[in-house]
């Protein structure tokens, strides 16, 4: 009986860890709508996505590359009485059950040095790494200029 | 009878000219700048590398928009979006013009202003030039721009104005339109200013 109560209750904890798990989850992140904006000659282009957080916790993105270019680093663009600039974003937190959209006008990630010529229609690979080490790799469709959203 | 058949035609004549007469004002929806800003006035070098002036826009609508060609975000967007106005025109589009100026002139070579613009809208034009050339047109309407540091990799960012400038058929400002601006809006004020 006692090996029993304490065989359940074992069960039963194991059974409950899962609330308290390591935060390894590989669905934790999912990454859609992934556009970038073809540019000419070698101009740096913004890459465009969507990032959502199904975890129990803030997440963050702290790194992102890509096979296709030299430099990739996420910006965010800034308007002040009327005047435009751009900052850097080392880290990008997303909430709990909540989302970020890189999008235009907004966030972007800018990609610098393309290794070889792109065109609208093409896949740009990239990895993004977050801060629980999850790393999710997707596709950025290359897009006309004219591209909105 | 006949009198009053003749006062009545000559009143409804009357009320018809009255009408007709009376100029219904315009109502805008970007932000009316008539008289607030210098007409359309400088000297640069076009996408083309030819001289360029005021005198080679008249009888064309102009959105004026200062950016350069390494603004990977907002400069594109904006390009987009005016390049959406030119498709909502249609064929009223051939009398209205983008022109971009850029405020970084050491990399905005015209023929990458050329690719770039016209990347975005056929008939676009870039305009660059001597750093004085392009800063006496920057002065001209207020518009504040400065090249940040440069990075390792020696890119740099530089900050600029974020409004559309649209100037009528003679060059005179009329309005300007904000990243807040629908592409309707500008549509709407454009078709309004071919019209008058």
């Amino acid at each position: 009986m006692k090996i029993s109560i304490c065989a359940a209750l074992a069960c039963s904890l194991i059974a409950a860890t899962p609330a308290i798990a390591a935060p390894h989850q590989s669905a934790a992140i999912q990454v859609e709508s992934g556009w970038i904006r073809w540019l000419p000659g070698d101009l740096p282009a913004a890459g465009y996505l969507t990032i959502r957080n199904s975890s129990n916790w803030e997440l963050a993105l702290v790194s992102e590359e890509s096979p296709e270019y030299r430099n990739v680093m996420l910006h965010r663009s800034v308007e002040k009485n009327g005047v435009e600039h751009m900052e850097m974003v080392p880290r990008l937190t997303i909430p709990a059950h909540g989302s970020v959209a890189i999008s235009p006008g907004n966030y972007h990630l800018m990609l610098m040095h393309a290794r070889h010529a792109l065109h609208p229609g093409d896949d740009v690979h990239m990895t993004l790494h977050f801060s629980d080490g999850e790393v999710v790799k997707t596709l950025l469709k290359v897009r006309l200029a004219t591209q909105l959203n | 009878m006949a009198i009053f058949r003749q006062s009545f035609f000559f009143i409804l004549i009357c009320v018809a000219l009255l009408t007709g007469c009376s100029n219904k004002t315009p109502s805008w929806q970007l932000d009316d700048v008539q008289g607030h800003l210098p007409d359309l006035k400088f000297t640069l070098t076009s996408d083309t590398g030819r001289t360029a002036s005021e005198q080679d826009y008249r009888g064309k609508i102009v959105m004026l928009y200062f950016g350069y060609t390494h603004c990977p975000d907002v400069c594109p967007i904006t390009m987009a979006r005016l390049a959406a106005v030119m498709q909502k025109l249609g064929t009223s589009a051939d009398n209205v013009r983008i022109v971009f100026v850029s405020v970084d002139p050491a990399r905005d070579t015209p023929a990458l202003l050329h690719r770039y613009v016209t990347a975005f809208d056929p008939h676009a034009s870039g305009l660059t030039g001597a750093p004085d050339q392009i800063e006496s047109l920057a002065k001209r309407y207020r518009v504040a721009y400065e090249a940040e540091k440069k990075n390792a990799n020696g890119n740099y960012d530089v900050t600029h104005s974020s409004a559309v400038y649209i100037f009528d058929k003679d060059g005179h400002i009329r309005l300007l339109a904000t990243p807040n601006s629908t592409i309707e809006a500008i549509v709407h004020d454009v078709q309004q200013l071919l019209q008058s």
